[in-house]
């Protein structure tokens, strides 16, 4: 299996769909002739021709709404959203048209398109090109929100959200495109939206995570394990469908949960994990659940010091692991 | 809805309680709580906290009525949901449960108002499904933070428990075939009291599966007697207790028992549990039989302390006052026979501890001493051991330990804390 960086398994898998299902069309601010602000759709427009990978204007709301028309009338469209901040004036023709087209119209019609958006922090990248914006997306019924974390992840879930009937928002994690690289199976595969992976096996506590948090937790879990505490790290991939059952049992294992996440806290993806903790596992634990998340400000600053305050770094992981090992 | 109250689980190793006094009579509304019943057991009286609010309607078992743990006692009409929606009394697997929560109410009440730990609920779930009382449960050293109860702590001290006794598994060992003893005219029948009951299982256990083996010696108490005679109303009059012997035999055995950690132990199949806790049981003799109050961390107390704490135990033993706190967690033993005038005794091991020590009465007696005759205060130390723990040379160690303790100290005007 070669080892292939995470931007290169999403190119991939646009062009493995494109050839194999000329339905699939790629629409996005400069997907097409220069590929991608990241490079995501290289190549797409020389194989595939202008008609299957359109450069549209720099209107978010247009980008989505055409997809959905063209969903509606038989085609399979990829929306690229070039920021995952710019994603906001698209929000009404997701949440309103996309999310509900199959309940609104009696199951007649669905609405496979798949919207990609790159999120979340890099270094330096500010207020506008660093939001998370995954819990907007997972509380509307409707939708599948999925946050690939591995390169055979990211093409083997594409590969999935492309072929599903309903519409799909796939958030890759912008400091993931060149950092991350991992072997991908050869061939034509998908790994399915739903299940989540336990990346760490551990007694001693659950932490929970997505996305990049999922790295730095795991790095995290390394440097508490000379001190003897020993972490499980699961990662979610799927945000809506959430795989519940798998982060259950590792609590009723550990009993203890930890839950990272790089969005602001207050009411933040990890909120919902941990109410269903408290809920599904009250029986299980012997700690409360604790959430790592971001400060309640409208964004990552800009300023390097305050950009260290704001972000979820593998060290902070630490210390709440040590908090919650000595609880 | 009318709904049970069931004999509470008050302690390990009581498997029945007698009903002292009710303290409510049918019809009288009850808080949750508020004391309903007092309830003897073979080793403490406690008074058993209603385990929910409402109306005492029906009294099951009369005043001196002795029955099995979780045998319905009374019946209480509740306002609705009472504490417990596993179907009370009706589905068997959820009757400990309900006990457990009974006892917890109860131990709560019983251990001076004394608020219990905060238990998370893992470490909960996990006593209920071992059958570790919460009493037992709250003994147990915490390592999390402020000392909480960690789901570690539990399995931890569950592997190390001795045969932990499962819920499902027959609470008394089968009774033995009965031997001919009929009355015949003229005999009297005294019935056992819980405490006979309780003494006569926990000894005939002992007896059974304990291989006992013994060790004497004689110790020299002249020293410590003159030094004894010449302070103790002024030790009285500065710390308004009497120094008695045993202070000093406690004092003495802790430091023999932290020099040999293995006669501070419990036998299990798994290995020998080497006890980190140093908590002296004492014999104190009641009227009606005999009853093991415990001095817990003796090893962290002085010589003044550990006698004041005799003294209390004593006046709460005898006024039957003893909380279930008081006579729990020992790890060793010591019986004094030598009050009664005995001056060879071999006693019988508390099921679970290793050993235990009988201090006998201390006499004038002619000893050789350099060639010539001297008139010597004596007293015989004996100790009997659990020999799967450890063998005779320990054994005897032990107590030369003790005998240099109490030998070897100078006496004159030396102070209580010089010893």
């Amino acid at each position: 299996m070669p080892e292939i960086r995470y931007i290169d398994a999403i190119n991939q898998a646009h062009h493995d769909e494109m050839a194999r299902d000329e339905r699939v069309v790629v629409l996005g601010e400069d997907v097409g002739r220069k590929g991608g602000v990241f490079g995501a759709t290289v190549g797409l427009i020389d194989k595939f021709g202008e008609d299957r990978v359109i450069d549209s204007p720099l209107a978010e709301s247009s980008i989505a709404g055409v997809a959905i028309g063209m969903a509606a009338n038989g085609l399979i469209p990829i929306a690229e959203f070039q920021f995952a901040d710019f994603i906001h004036p698209a929000f009404n023709q997701i949440v309103s048209e996309a999310a509900r087209m199959r309940y609104r119209s009696n199951n007649a019609f669905g609405c496979p398109v798949v919207f990609r958006a790159p999120f979340g922090g890099s270094h330096g990248t500010a207020l506008y090109h660093s939001q998370s914006i995954e819990s907007f997306y997972a509380h509307v019924p409707g939708i599948k929100v999925i946050v690939p974390s591995t390169p055979a992840d990211a093409k083997g879930m594409l590969k999935a959200a492309i072929r599903d009937p309903d519409p799909v928002l796939f958030l890759e994690h912008k400091r993931m495109y060149r950092l991350v690289k991992g072997e991908v199976p050869d061939g034509d595969y998908v790994v399915p939206i739903g299940p989540a992976a336990v990346r760490r096996e551990g007694r001693d506590l659950s932490v929970i995570a997505y996305g990049w948090m999922l790295y730095e937790s795991l790095r995290a879990a390394e440097m508490v394990a000379s001190e003897g505490i020993n972490a499980e790290v699961v990662d979610v991939r799927t945000l809506a469908p959430l795989d519940k059952d798998t982060i259950l049992k590792s609590v009723a294992k550990t009993n203890r949960a930890l839950i990272v996440y790089e969005d602001n806290r207050f009411v933040g993806y990890g909120a919902e994990i941990a109410a269903i903790i408290a809920e599904e596992a009250f029986g299980d634990l012997d700690a409360p659940v604790m959430r790592l998340g971001a400060p309640q400000v409208p964004g990552i600053p800009f300023s390097k010091p305050l950009e260290e305050w704001f972000f979820i770094t593998k060290e902070k992981i630490a210390d709440a692991i040590r908090k919650l090992a000595a609880y | 809805m009318a709904t049970e109250v069931k004999m509470p689980q008050l302690g390990e190793s009581t498997y029945e309680g007698a009903i002292g006094k009710w303290l409510k009579q049918p019809g009288d509304k009850v808080e949750r709580f508020e004391p309903l019943v007092e309830i003897i057991t073979d080793k403490v009286n406690v008074e058993m906290p209603a385990p929910f609010g409402g109306t005492l309607t029906k009294i099951l078992v009369t005043e001196g009525a002795t029955v099995a743990v979780g045998t319905p006692i009374a019946l209480m009409e509740t306002a609705d949901a009472v504490p417990s929606g596993d179907g009370e009394g009706k589905a068997p697997a959820a009757q400990p449960r309900t006990e457990a929560r009974v006892a917890a109410a109860a131990s709560a009440g019983a251990a001076t108002k004394e608020e219990g730990p905060r238990l998370s609920p893992v470490v909960r779930k996990l006593a209920e499904e071992h059958g570790l009382p919460l009493a037992e449960l709250a003994q147990v050293q915490g390592s999390g933070a402020g000392g909480r109860i960690t789901k570690e702590d539990v399995t931890k001290y569950l592997e190390t428990r001795r045969a932990p006794a499962s819920p499902a598994a027959p609470a008394r060992p089968a009774p033995p075939p009965p031997v001919t003893t009929a009355p015949a005219t003229g005999d009297q029948l005294i019935k056992l009291t819980p405490l006979r009951r309780s003494i006569a299982q926990r000894m005939a256990q002992s007896k059974r599966e304990i291989p006992h083996a013994y060790g004497v010696i004689e110790v020299d108490m002249t020293t410590l007697v003159r030094w004894r005679e010449a302070h103790k109303e002024q030790w009285r009059a500065r710390e308004s207790v009497n120094i008695t012997y045993t202070a000093f035999f406690v004092k003495a055995a802790v430091e023999a028992l932290k020099a040999f950690p293995v006669v501070n132990a419990s036998w299990s199949e798994e290995g020998i549990i080497l006890r980190k806790a140093i908590n002296i049981g004492l014999g104190i003799a009641l009227d009606d039989g005999l009853i093991v109050a415990v001095i817990k961390q003796a090893d962290q107390k002085s010589l003044v302390g550990i006698a004041r704490e005799l003294e209390t135990l004593g006046k709460r033993a005898r006024a039957g006052k003893l909380t279930l706190e008081d006579v729990q967690g020992g790890t060793f033993t010591i019986t004094n026979p030598g009050v009664f005038g005995s001056i060879w005794s071999m006693p019988i091991i508390l099921p679970g501890q290793a050993a235990i020590l009988a201090t006998d009465a201390i006499v004038k007696r002619p000893m050789v001493r350099n060639d010539g005759i001297m008139i010597r205060d004596i007293m015989h130390l004996g100790l009997s051991f659990d020999h799967r723990i450890f063998d005779g040379a320990a054994a005897d160690q032990f107590l030369h330990r003790i005998r240099e303790k109490l030998e070897t100290f100078a006496g004159g005007d030396a102070a209580l804390t010089d010893f």
